[in-house]
């Protein structure tokens, strides 16, 4: 008889996986975007059985709310192609699922050891919420990386303005400094020439 | 607790004044004209020589350790994080020109160089995989941008993506070994997992499997066969002054992470990864070295030599013992100097309407400027390891640590691999010297350019003569960190 926990473990394991495979699969993008929600969806519940509130909580609210919608927006206004993406998919099929079969069932044959060494999560901080545990060890232990991590933020938007933005050619910009620094010589040109002989002709006729 | 922090801010110190640099070299772009970008090159060369100073001014004498053991600062960080700003400001100077000429020379140019040097500090510098991880992807996401930089250059641009496809796979599979290692030893802590490890010898098909990926990661993030696929069209894509920083200080913050995971924290499974190394190596130095024959463009030629040279570094960590440590560092760090030359000279043979790319384009250099065709003669002998230069003692003492070792008859192997590269380096000798130029015309770079290029190329030779401070630094800086 299995528990309850475990039922609903499976179930969303379940769900989670074939929508994994669904992201991968589908020949709409949209699909395939809404697909991620679902499986992070199921993702966040499996974080939440396993007492992980806060962590289920960020997951949805950030790559949810945030980030796929976002995503969303993307593959909505990009026009893609997927018939050119999928070029090839075929060929190299038979040679990638024959290693990655490969891979598949010499990782489960190591993980049949059953080596991990962890230790169960100590009781005595299941008292203290979820949150504060995290916010404590972000902020003492790990705030290093933390911080680094930061850093690794601000290079994503550096570059991506410095990959992205650019000029527009037909940009009407006035540079005013260029305007005042300018001499008369620069946009007046004084031509000598002879006065045309025709012009006063034709305009003595006109007069007649 | 107070005490406690001050004495960690204390120990991070240039790392600190670099992020804070970048930042000050970032806003500046802002608010200065494009005719006046030299005050953002002069700020950038200035934070190298503050960093230098303050890394310098308490050189570690001995293992120290912040943020709960996170950071580590002992003799092998300090002596890599001084290379590594020499290297960088050999950089900025040497592709000064050639980025003015391609529109590239701006302002996030040199706030991303100088964040990539932050994510190699912090790699040179970490003793917890988490960190090395953090470094990992601050160095490799501003190389990927860098690489795509000049945004209409179609070839720059795939090369950008196919770095970036290959280095998040190689991120993912590094960190996948790191959570195996995590599940066998309960910690993320290069101490911690090494005296688990001593203490503990379990049944460890687990932990052999994070070394496998662990050892993947590493050898893509170096360019090691079979891993090797990104090198050669990176570098021919890649603007020459953004491919010479690929291939040059970036290495040794690798050089620096595999040491610390391999000899450090994974030090009893030695067993374990001599193996995978060794046939690494191997395969490195024979395809790099037979496929740069059949090269035309001379950056993928380099590409190639790079892995081969990557093999040669391989031989010395796999010998796993200090001695071989350390001449791995000693290969690491006079590879760095060749590279930066051999790159220095392509991009002086460049002007603003002429890409010097072929390997026909050495032709007759020596008619053109009897000069430059010296300093390129200079480190292609070193790079194909002939005395006296540097290349040579570099190769001889990875070779003899890997003899200690006992791999005779690889070692043997190698030196007819050295043969056949020779092949190359020397065809490049013969266009300058004894081939008519293809391209009249003067080849012309501003002093300094001049100067610090010659003295770079006459330290490979210096050093090569006198090699023996070099070494004992090397030596010390290993032995110091690794006891």
């Amino acid at each position: 008889m299995i528990e309850f926990k475990d039922f609903v473990f499976y179930a969303l394991s379940f769900v989670l996986v074939a929508s994994g495979l669904s992201v991968i699969t589908s020949r709409n993008p949209v699909t395939a975007a809404l697909s991620l929600v679902l499986a992070f969806f199921n993702a966040a519940g499996i974080w939440l059985l396993l007492q992980a509130e806060f962590l289920a909580i960020v997951l949805v609210l950030v790559y949810v709310g945030a980030v796929m919608v976002l995503f969303l927006f993307v593959v909505m206004m990009l026009d893609i192609n997927l018939d050119k993406l999928r070029e090839g998919f075929w060929d190299y099929l038979p040679m990638a699922g024959f290693i990655g079969l490969l891979m598949m069932v010499e990782m489960v044959l190591v993980f049949k050891t059953k080596e991990f060494n962890l230790s169960p999560v100590d009781d005595s901080l299941k008292s203290i919420s979820n949150t504060e545990v995290i916010g404590n060890t972000l902020y003492s232990t790990y705030v290093l990386p933390f911080e680094l991590a930061s850093v690794v933020l601000l290079i994503a938007i550096v570059s991506a303005i410095a990959l992205t933005l650019r000029d527009r050619k037909d940009s009407k910009k006035i540079n005013s400094s260029d305007q005042i620094n300018i001499k008369r010589q620069d946009r007046v040109r004084l031509v000598a020439m002879k006065s045309e002989e025709k012009y006063v002709k034709s305009k003595t006729k006109d007069r007649k | 607790m107070n005490e406690l922090i001050q004495f960690d801010l204390s120990l991070i110190m240039p790392e600190i004044f670099v992020l804070s640099m970048a930042m000050v070299v970032l806003m500046t772009d802002l608010f200065i004209k494009p005719s006046s970008r030299w005050i953002i090159y002069s700020l950038s060369q200035l934070t190298l020589l503050g960093s230098t100073y303050l890394t310098g001014k308490d050189f570690a004498e001995e293992t120290q350790f912040a943020f709960s053991n996170m950071f580590v600062r002992d003799g092998l960080a300090d002596f890599l994080k001084m290379i590594s700003y020499l290297g960088i400001s050999l950089t900025f100077l040497y592709s000064r020109s050639y980025m003015k000429d391609r529109g590239l020379y701006r302002g996030e140019y040199f706030a991303l160089v100088l964040f990539a040097l932050l994510g190699m500090m912090i790699m040179i510098s970490s003793h917890n995989m988490l960190l090395v991880y953090m470094g990992l992807e601050l160095l490799s996401l501003c190389l990927y941008s860098i690489t795509a930089l000049d945004r209409d250059n179609q070839k720059a641009t795939e090369s950008a993506i196919k770095y970036f496809v290959l280095g998040a796979l190689a991120s993912g599979l590094l960190l996948y070994g790191m959570s195996m290692i995590y599940g066998a030893t309960s910690s993320l802590d290069i101490g911690i997992i090494s005296t688990t490890l001593f203490n503990h010898p379990t049944d460890h098909s687990i932990l052999v499997l994070g070394l496998v990926f662990v050892l993947a990661g590493l050898a893509f993030k170096l360019g090691a066969v079979p891993f090797q696929m990104w090198v050669p069209d990176v570098y021919e894509g890649a603007p020459s002054s953004i491919a010479m920083l690929i291939s040059s200080v970036p290495k040794l913050a690798a050089f620096a992470i595999t040491i610390r995971l391999l000899a450090d924290g994974l030090q009893s499974m030695i067993i374990d990864w001599k193996e995978m190394l060794l046939i690494m190596a191997v395969l490195s130095i024979s395809i790099g070295n037979i496929t740069a024959i059949a090269q035309k463009n001379i950056k993928r030629m380099y590409a190639y030599s790079t892995i081969s040279h990557i093999g040669f570094i391989l031989f010395g960590v796999m010998s796993g013992s200090l001695n071989g440590y350390a001449s791995s560092l000693f290969y690491v760090a006079s590879y760095m100097l060749m590279t930066l030359v051999s790159f220095a000279i392509l991009m002086i043979m460049s002007n603003k309407n002429f890409e010097c790319e072929l390997i026909e384009d050495f032709k007759g250099l020596n008619k053109r400027s009897p000069w430059y065709a010296f300093l390129m003669l200079i480190v292609m002998l070193s790079m194909a390891g002939i005395p006296p230069t540097i290349g040579f003692y570099a190769k001889f003492m990875v070779l003899q640590a890997a003899l200690e070792a006992g791999f005779v008859g690889f070692v043997i192997y190698a030196v007819m691999m050295v043969l056949v590269g020779m092949f190359y380096y020397l065809r490049i000798v013969k266009l300058m010297y004894f081939d008519e130029p293809k391209v009249k015309g003067k080849i012309e770079a501003s002093l300094d350019v001049q100067w610090v290029l010659s003295l770079n190329a006459l330290s490979l030779l210096i050093i090569g003569l006198v090699p023996y401070t070099f070494m004992e630094a090397t030596t010390q800086a290993i032995s110091l960190s690794l006891n």
